[in-house]
């Protein structure tokens, strides 16, 4: 569904991928972790089309994205929440969720979508009117979650969910993604430093370093490798 | 209160003595008098003296004001004022506006004078409310409004005397071709945000004045459009003595001939003018383009991600924004019937501007209260000729002191729930 391909990404000089290939399949849960600065975010920053790719390509059903606006891509089915939630936090709840309808908000679907949203994250459906400001850190990553659904995406792009987030709220937000995965039937990509939450939950993972993907199998097969052992889950995760 | 406190405060008041001597020396205590043949210096360092004490008194009030946490009597009872007009009550305070406005000019104290008065004050409620579009909602800091608003006047000014067109059509005309330079300054700062964005923004301001300066050939330079036709109502001109076979407005209604009426004619003209730039942005407010403008405010990378399309939104922004200027620069031509550069300088756009940040950004209320405030003490202090200026930053200092975030800084959320009263 999504594949992306021998992707190479340059901040000026500095490049922060170094030929990337990921495949995301129809239905699944894909994982992508990675320690700080290897690249995740610029990943999902260049599907989306707000970096471009210098070299290689990306498709999604067949379809080259690597060089469309950032606009298209999301009229396409793809959506990102980014990292750091980044909610527009003077306007309220409701207008949040709107503006992630922005690409078909004059839709007849508008009404109900709206209200999957509210029935998925209840507490959005209590604060409606709250600013997203106010909003504790979990309430703000489910209102960046249900603001990206708004819009009806195929594939959902997930930057670190988990961060600043506390861990209670991290099971309940999890919980969710896997039933917007299998309930609604939306492709999750999901980038993590959370290692251990990201394989538990994913079909396939990957493993990035230095702008590289070394790692790659089943959810399961690698929470079982010694070496992602060692380098991720050991120590600080083991919750 | 702590002996401390006192003590630091005094200390604190001094240096702003110190920094006050620096400015008041050399602005205030030299002064260069002509004699005979050549310049003079002659020293005023009481006037300086005075002036420095003044600020050091001042600042050690505030300071020792802050410390016991308490307000002086006339600051307090003036802020809690402005603070009991929250944005849920200003719709009972925009209804008494506009009928209080509706009824202006038939009140008995309303002169000539106070009828000009309300004429300037509404044209900048009308630039306020169109550079909210830009500043307050979109978040993009325009420093060079007053271009559109020159744009706008002197399109107004060049298509009526050029063709001899009717106020009713050049309006609109003057408002696309303002719209239009909107677009064209959008372009290259659709990269730009902040202070950058500010600078070219301002220098755009510049240019179109410079423009208008040296284009000889059409803008007539330095010296100006005159004659600009004024308006007539609705094809009946204001004339004392209407040509042969015309009606003029006295004569169709059987009125005694009066100046005034051109007056009032004007007053209604900007009235609704600036009222159709209020509920226009109001109610693309509550539009996606409206709402995707205050996201972009917000955050730029959401807005890319949930498919916004920022050039355009900050395109269209700035488009409207122009526009509105564009229609308030006609209006100006046709009062004024003469225009020229020098009502275009930088000092208007930081007017406008000012009256859209001390008004709180994006509250529409706040740009009336911040332009009737503004424009009000500069003109009540009009006697005092060049310190009236001293009036003008003094009340933005004060705005600023008890109200950082502007007069109304509440954003009224465009979404209200059903059966929700509030």
């Amino acid at each position: 569904m999504l594949k992306i391909s021998n992707v190479e990404t340059f901040y000026g000089k500095i490049q922060a991928l170094r030929g990337v290939d990921i495949d995301v399949n129809d239905g699944e849960i894909v994982s992508l972790i990675g320690s700080n600065g290897a690249g995740k975010s610029t990943l999902l920053m260049t599907i989306s089309g707000v970096n471009k790719a210098r070299n290689g390509n990306i498709t999604f059903n067949g379809e080259r994205i690597e060089n469309r606006d950032p606009h298209k891509i999301v009229d396409l089915g793809i959506c990102q929440v980014p990292e750091g939630r980044r909610i527009f936090s003077r306007l309220t709840v409701e207008e949040n969720l709107r503006l992630g309808a922005y690409t078909n908000e004059q839709g007849k679907h508008f009404e109900t979508d709206i209200k999957e949203v509210y029935d998925l994250f209840p507490v959005l459906s209590d604060r409606k009117i709250q600013r997203g400001g106010t909003l504790s850190g979990g309430e703000q990553q489910m209102l960046a979650i249900g603001r990206a659904l708004m819009s009806k995406p195929k594939v959902l792009l997930l930057d670190e969910p988990s961060l600043g987030i506390a861990p209670k709220l991290v099971n309940q937000i999890f919980a969710s993604i896997k039933n917007i995965n299998k309930e609604k039937n939306v492709t999750i990509f999901l980038v993590e430093q959370n290692a251990k939450k990201a394989l538990e939950l994913a079909d396939r993972a990957y493993v990035l370093v230095n702008g590289k993907v070394t790692i790659m199998g089943s959810g399961q097969d690698l929470l079982k490798n010694k070496d992602i052992q060692a380098a991720y889950l050991e120590g600080g995760t083991k919750n | 209160m702590q002996k401390q406190d006192i003590i630091k405060s005094f200390k604190d008041s001094l240096f702003t003595g110190l920094i006050a001597l620096a400015l008041f020396g050399p602005i205030v205590g030299l002064r260069t008098a002509s004699k005979g043949e050549g310049l003079f210096i002659t020293p005023q360092w009481g006037v300086v003296f005075l002036l420095v004490g003044l600020c050091i008194l001042g600042r050690f009030l505030i300071n020792i004001n802050s410390a016991r946490r308490t307000e002086i009597k006339i600051f307090s009872t003036l802020s809690s004022k402005f603070s009991s007009i929250t944005e849920d009550k200003a719709k009972h305070f925009a209804i008494t506006g506009i009928l209080f406005a509706v009824v202006f000019p038939f009140l008995p104290f309303t002169d000539r004078y106070f009828m000009d008065v309300a004429i300037m004050i509404l044209t900048y409620i009308m630039l306020g409310w169109g550079l909210n579009i830009v500043v307050g909602l979109a978040g993009l800091l325009d420093l060079g409004y007053v271009a559109f608003y020159a744009v706008g006047a002197y399109s107004y000014a060049l298509i009526a005397t050029t063709f001899g067109w009717s106020f009713w059509i050049c309006l609109p005309l003057a408002g696309l071709f303002a719209a239009f330079f909107g677009i064209l300054l959008g372009f290259p700062v659709l990269r730009l945000r902040g202070d950058y964005l500010a600078i070219v923004t301002l220098g755009f301001g510049e240019i179109i004045r410079i423009i208008l300066i040296n284009w000889y050939e059409v803008t007539n330079g330095p010296d100006g459009i005159t004659g600009i036709p004024r308006p007539s109502f609705f094809g009946l001109p204001f004339k004392r003595s209407p040509d042969e076979g015309e009606m003029s407005f006295h004569t169709f209604f059987g009125l005694e001939y009066s100046t005034m009426h051109r007056i009032i004619f004007l007053y209604y003209l900007i009235l609704v003018l600036a009222l159709i730039t209020n509920y226009f942005t109001l109610k693309i407010r509550k539009l996606p383009v409206g709402r995707a403008w205050e996201a972009l405010r917000e955050d730029e990378i959401a807005c890319k991600s949930l498919g916004v399309n920022p050039t355009n939104t900050k395109l269209t922004a700035f488009a409207i924004g122009a526009m509105f200027g564009g229609f308030a620069g006609s209006f100006f031509a046709t009062r004024q019937a003469f225009i020229s550069p020098e009502s275009f300088t930088f000092i208007e756009s930081a007017i406008i501007v000012a009256i859209v940040v001390l008004g709180g950004m994006g509250s529409q209320t706040g740009v009336v209260l911040a332009s009737i405030f503004l424009i009000g003490i500069t003109e009540i202090f009009r006697d005092l000729e060049q310190y009236r200026m001293i009036a003008f930053g003094g009340a933005m200092v004060l705005i600023m002191i008890f109200k950082p975030k502007g007069i109304l800084a509440n954003r009224k959320p465009t979404i209200l729930m059903h059966g929700d009263k509030k």
